[in-house]
């Protein structure tokens, strides 16, 4: 595969790069990708990107959770083994629900939480020993990096990009194949 | 911006009071036409509740017994009731229970619409203490709605004291000085709960709120115009001191007006529960206010993002009030000591429908509906789900007093709506009407740029 060329802006400030992605924006570029070393808010507007569906799952995973601790404690209290806390041995669900009430929300929190983060970090395809995708260390601390492919227009990219106040300006060769 | 409260709403709320009014006239004069035992025999007998009369046992006059049994049978209780000889019938229990729900119904609406007030009142302090940004375009709103907090807290304090002079003793059994007579416990606790004592707290509760809303307001007000921020720094200061002044008597005021209307039974977070239960109704009807005044275009200062947070702030307190409740709740359930557990068993026993309803009011319906993040931007689903937590929260206040009161004689009938009208007639003539006072924007706050550019 033949290898495309990008163009790595870098910025070092977060209100320079929310403006300068809105005129990329406006001059209709398509914007790879952006590297900050932080949760910029507002950005995932302004670069056009879908809404998030995280929260559909968190749901979803706290449904099963909620439904866990229900058949857990259904079979842990009353059907394998009843047992008589409280002077209740009524050996009925309902009659002693209240008691399962905490043991529900924590494990519906507990399953919407860290499904929920698998899941992020399944969609980001970040796992261990993952080779990191970043292009400059820098964005680590205290840069920002915008990157934009290049169909043959690189000097008109590159004085747009210098008028956003771009700090530097890198043209690099991608390899698709290390992504 | 300025509103004026215009002649329709004036006309409603007027209409609202009188029918209210109506309601509550009739509900005690049919109250007063069952006079004596005999009626009540005939009453019973038209009813025709057979086998009913044992569950009866457990109401407020059953604590003339300090050393009665409150177990979980009433049957038994009933049993004890009678084997000592006590002068009371069951038919006279069915009489005083009669007489007490036109009273226990207007106790019911007041404090209702009181509650809401007082929420707010501290809603808006805490957004003065916090010295949030996103909130001052909202505080007209809310200064209009704490006008309702001292004529609501006098209210509420009169009925109490008049259902103990004028009436018989109707909300509160331990303003009976012949059932004091006869009970060892409310005799252990009459350092704190007599006539003169409960007035004089009332009063310096009431006297304590009144003082910060009157200075907030006036604070407020002289900010709009000032060249400094002298008055938003006055503000900051004593709404502070009033927050801390306010968890203590709101706690207070919970024991007093609410939790001794059964004198036997204590729980140390009633006022936390009682305070969640005044925020979210708080909350919900400034969002509400909002939105109306938004829909006349008063309001354009106002964004999604403020409706956004609001919304945000009923979703988190109702599971806040859940909270409190369940804990209540669920400590009692599992402990299972009868005096204590009494308290439920008569709300179970007799109160299904409200005391269950009110939990699908509460908690269900706005975890559900308000847990997507985008309905929280939509109006009219804001003034929906708006609507369903009031209604839970009024249930909430009826859970409250009615069993200590009715027992099961309950009903929401002409009483209880009548005294919802004249308070909610009463509630949107003095809110509507101090909300035309001032200027809608406090332009002169320090945060109003931040405010009016707020976005989430």
């Amino acid at each position: 595969m033949e290898a495309s060329k990008v163009i790595h802006a870098i910025y070092t400030d977060d209100d320079v790069l929310m403006s300068a992605v809105k005129k990329v924006k406006a001059e209709k570029h398509h914007i790879e990708e952006i590297y900050t070393p932080f949760p910029v808010h507002g950005l995932d507007k302004v670069m056009g990107l879908a809404p998030t569906r995280i929260a559909i799952t968190s749901f979803m995973y706290g449904c099963v959770g909620l439904t866990v601790a229900i058949v857990m404690m259904n079979f842990i209290m009353i059907k394998d083994w009843p047992q008589d806390i409280g002077g209740k041995p009524s050996f009925s669900y309902l009659e002693n629900m209240p008691a399962f009430v905490p043991i529900m929300f924590e494990l519906t929190v507990f399953f919407a939480a860290h499904l929920m983060v698998i899941t992020f970090y399944l969609r980001s395809r970040m796992w261990p020993f993952k080779k990191a995708e970043n292009p400059d260390p820098r964005t680590t601390d205290d840069h920002f990096l915008m990157e934009i492919a290049i169909h043959d227009n690189e000097n008109e990219l590159t004085s747009l990009l210098q008028e956003t106040g771009a700090v530097e300006i890198n043209i690099v060769d991608k390899d698709e194949d290390a992504h | 911006m300025e509103y004026k409260i215009s002649n329709r709403l004036k006309i409603a709320a007027v209409i609202m009071m009188a029918l209210g009014l109506i309601g509550v006239t009739s509900g005690f004069l049919s109250a007063n036409s069952v006079k004596t035992v005999e009626d009540v025999k005939v009453l019973l007998a038209e009813e025709a509740h057979h086998g009913h009369g044992d569950a009866h046992a457990e109401d407020h006059h059953g604590s003339h017994h300090a050393d009665e049994h409150h177990g979980d049978s009433h049957g038994e209780a009933h049993g004890a009731h009678a084997d000592e000889g006590h002068h009371m019938s069951h038919e006279e229990h069915v009489l005083h229970q009669i007489h007490n729900r036109p009273w226990a119904a207007l106790y019911v609406g007041a404090f209702f619409f009181f509650m809401i007030a007082l929420g707010v009142l501290a809603f808006y302090a805490i957004q003065y203490a916090a010295q949030a940004g996103w909130s001052p375009v909202l505080f007209r709103v809310m200064e209009g709605i704490t006008a309702y907090m001292l004529p609501g807290a006098v209210i509420v304090l009169l009925i109490a004291v008049a259902s103990g002079t004028i009436g018989h003793y109707n909300i509160f059994v331990w303003m009976n000085p012949e059932v004091v007579e006869h009970d060892k416990l409310i005799q252990g606790k009459s350092g704190y709960l007599n006539m003169t004592w409960f007035i004089v707290r009332g009063i310096i509760f009431i006297s304590g709120w009144a003082l910060y809303r009157q200075f907030s307001r006036k604070f407020s007000i002289a900010q709009d115009t000032a060249g400094d921020n002298r008055n938003f720094k006055k503000n900051f200061r004593i709404s502070a001191a009033f927050l801390v002044f306010y968890i203590y008597t709101e706690s207070m005021m919970a024991w007093d007006w609410v939790m001794s209307v059964d004198p036997h039974w204590f729980s140390t977070l009633f006022g936390w529960y009682v305070f969640a239960s005044m925020f979210v109704s708080g909350i919900t009807v400034i969002a509400m206010i909002t939105i109306y005044l938004k829909s006349k275009e008063l309001l354009e200062f106002v964004n999604d993002s403020h409706i956004h947070d609001l919304a945000k702030f009923m979703f988190g307190i109702s599971i806040f009030w859940t909270y409190l409740w369940f804990s209540q709740f669920m400590l009692i359930w599992y402990s299972n000591i009868p005096e204590e557990v009494t308290y439920f068993v008569t709300r179970i026993e007799h109160y299904k429908l409200p005391f269950f309803g009110m939990l699908a009011l509460n908690f269900i319906f706005p975890l559900l509906l308000l847990m997507n993040s985008d309905y929280k931007r939509i109006n009219w689903f804001v003034i929906m789900t708006g609507i369903i937590i009031l209604c839970g929260h009024y249930l909430d206040v009826f859970n409250w007093i009615m069993p200590a009161t009715v027992v099961d004689r309950w009903f929401i009938g002409l009483p209880e709506i009548g005294a919802i009208l004249l308070f909610g007639g009463l509630f949107l003539f003095i809110v509507f009407t101090a909300l035309g006072k001032a200027p809608l924007l406090a332009k002169g706050n320090p945060f109003m740029k931040e405010s009016e550019h707020f976005h989430y």
